[in-house]
């Protein structure tokens, strides 16, 4: 291609580029403004970072008619699938400033570049979401995690919160390196690092089998750490527990969301091919990665439940539970169908109203109580019935009981994993089993909540609940329950955005 | 001329002491000593391969390793100075306030 060609192309994406190119502005204007309003702790940076996500959000609407398309040279696309996972990014990140306006954690600290961080996170995941080229899924990785490690540690004054910190760093930078020689392994064997054309060598070409399979385990173990999936997980719990909570919720949606839609392009497009009468991909003969991933989505699942047993802090017992819900999310990875894919993608959804919603309640707890122990949640909800009911609500969709979004989640997940045939039922019955071992440990917290008498010492007078934080709970927990009744629309939506650059 | 699987061999032995210096190794500093040593021998690699295949989207791929490299340690280091102001210890073994 000639040089012109190459930047012809590069300037009409630009229009495709539009939601990250606002978002670069945003972050611009918020650094300055951060400068000019350093004086007074006011709230305009967060009015300004809703303001801005607002105006991300139309831009993101708007490219739905602009069709799909791929941009950059092929360095990102732009279509239904991305734009879908967009979506989901923008909204975490307005409901986690929210979440952040309110909380007492932050309080008293310049939130300035705090806002700022959060705006460069949410870029770094809508590039995650649309990358196509080694290099662009590689930046955007790195974006995202080198983020997250600066705000884990926000509350620096705190020794947790910088333990939390440099914990995370560590633990990235080792993945991202084992990553890295993964993709230098598969440029070696392919001679390129566009995944469309990876995936054109490899199934035209004998590759060895077993170089492809180091590099493909070593590529997961990049992947595999934003998920926190076994065996790359270790930092999750305790990034958790020390992080702020309003970035804790995030971190346990975000980059993990963001995990998955890098996981399923590169895997659906790199390793398999796509038969468009079937509505599904083939994995490529000399390696069966479908399997490989079945035995570590129940290994994550399995091991995320057992381990939240034996937990008495709520923010860890909902890092070992969010581990889990990633072992359930990749189901509808490993049966490279459509169907799976929908059902990943709508299950990524509905964990975001519950996941967010119990961590919200947490936050809300912590805030009045200053404590995030079971034993002290006892009898929390004969003192605030809303935020305790809430809670309920919440932890039966995360158990994924009927008539919450949770069950209707499971339930496709579930499905699509009976329909691709015997070779996965193991693995529906692993994560059967799953599900019952996670009913007990979120009853732990309801028993506690509804059921234990408030322990001596503490007054039983009702807790105060701002407004605010009932206008907030009820944005998530009627979805939670209204998604379980009549979820349509959203199976529609996310039925729509199974649909991927080209292989359609 | 060197054949590739030389630079291959010695990536791949540089990629093996990083990783057994990230596990075995207690001080925070040399942590992050033997992650460098971990992406110089994907550099390694990927330059070997570009030259092997003689297209350069290899090296180009270095560049944004150095790149994303410098900004990590630049984060990590900082995260290092924090903990160390409050109180002075670089082994990993006593970070363990969390999880108990």
């Amino acid at each position: 291609m000639a040089l012109s060609d190459i930047i012809r192309d590069n300037i009409n994406s630009l229009n495709y580029f539009l939601p990250e190119l606002l978002l670069t502005g945003l972050v611009l204007l918020m650094i300055i403004a951060d400068l000019l309003l350093k004086k007074e702790r006011s709230p305009w940076m967060s009015i300004i970072a809703l303001i801005g996500s607002g105006v991300v959000l139309f831009a993101i609407i708007n490219q739905y008619e602009l069709g799909s398309r791929s941009i950059f040279n092929n360095m990102l696309a732009v279509d239904e699938f991305s734009i879908f996972f967009k979506l989901l990014f923008l909204a975490t990140t307005i409901l986690v400033i929210f979440l952040s306006i309110a909380s007492v954690e932050l309080s008293g600290r310049s939130v300035g570049e705090y806002f700022t961080l959060l705006m460069i996170l949410t870029l770094g995941l809508f590039l995650m979401a649309s990358a196509t080229h080694m290099i662009t899924i590689f930046i955007a990785i790195e974006l995202v995690s080198i983020i997250s490690f600066a705000l884990v540690t926000y509350l620096k004054t705190r020794r947790r919160s910088s333990e939390a910190g440099l914990k995370y760093a560590i633990y990235g930078a080792f993945s991202s390196g084992l990553m890295l020689y993964g993709i230098s392994i598969l440029y070696g064997l392919t001679g390129t690092l566009n995944i469309y054309e990876i995936g054109e060598v490899l199934a035209g070409r004998d590759t060895n089998s077993l170089a492809l399979l180091i590099s493909v385990l070593l590529i997961m173990a990049g992947f595999g750490y934003k998920i926190a999936s076994v065996p790359f997980h270790f930092w999750s719990p305790d990034v958790y527990e020390g992080a702020p909570t309003p970035i804790t919720a995030f971190l346990s949606i975000g980059p993990k969301a963001a995990g998955f839609a890098v996981i399923i392009r590169f895997f659906n497009v790199a390793l398999s091919n796509y038969d468009g009468v079937a509505e599904q991909w083939l994995a490529l003969s000399n390696i069966n990665w479908p399997q490989i991933i079945a035995v570590i989505a129940a290994a994550t699942m399995t091991l995320g439940n057992l381990v939240a047993i034996a937990q008495d802090n709520v923010k860890r017992l909902l890092a070992y539970s969010s581990i889990a819900h990633a072992g359930y999310a990749l189901l509808g990875v490993v049966v490279l169908s459509s169907q799976g894919v929908y059902a990943t993608l709508f299950y990524l959804v509905v964990y975001y109203f519950m996941n967010l919603g119990a961590f919200f309640v947490v936050i809300i707890f912590q805030d009045i109580i200053g404590s995030e122990k079971i034993d002290d949640f006892k009898g929390l909800a004969s003192r605030a019935p809303i935020p305790a009911i809430a809670m309920g609500v919440f932890l039966f969709s995360l158990t994924g009981l009927p008539p919450t979004a949770g069950f209707i989640g499971k339930f496709y997940l579930f499905a699509a994993l009976i329909k691709a045939g015997p070779e996965f039922y193991w693995l529906a019955i692993v994560g059967l089993l799953n599900s019952v071992v996670a009913l007990y440990y979120y009853a732990r917290i309801l028993k506690a909540m509804f059921f234990d008498k408030i322990s001596e010492g503490v007054s039983p007078e009702p807790l105060k609940i701002s407004p605010y934080y009932v206008t907030l709970l009820a944005v998530l927990g009627i979805p939670t329950i209204l998604v379980g009744l009549y979820w349509a629309p959203l199976a529609n939506l996310a039925s729509h955005s199974v649909h991927f650059l080209p292989t359609f | 001329m060197i054949p590739a699987s030389y630079y291959l061999y010695l990536s791949a032995i540089l990629f093996v002491l990083g990783i057994i210096g990230v596990l075995v190794r207690r001080n925070l500093i040399l942590i992050l000593i033997s992650i460098e040593l971990m992406l110089n021998a994907v550099n390694l690699t990927f330059v070997t391969f570009s030259n092997y295949w003689g297209v350069y989207d290899g090296q180009v791929f270095v560049l944004f390793i150095m790149v994303a490299a410098s900004a990590q340690v630049g984060v990590g280091l900082a995260l290092v100075k924090t903990i160390f102001k409050k109180k002075a210890i670089v082994d990993v073994d006593k970070f363990n306030l969390l999880g108990q």
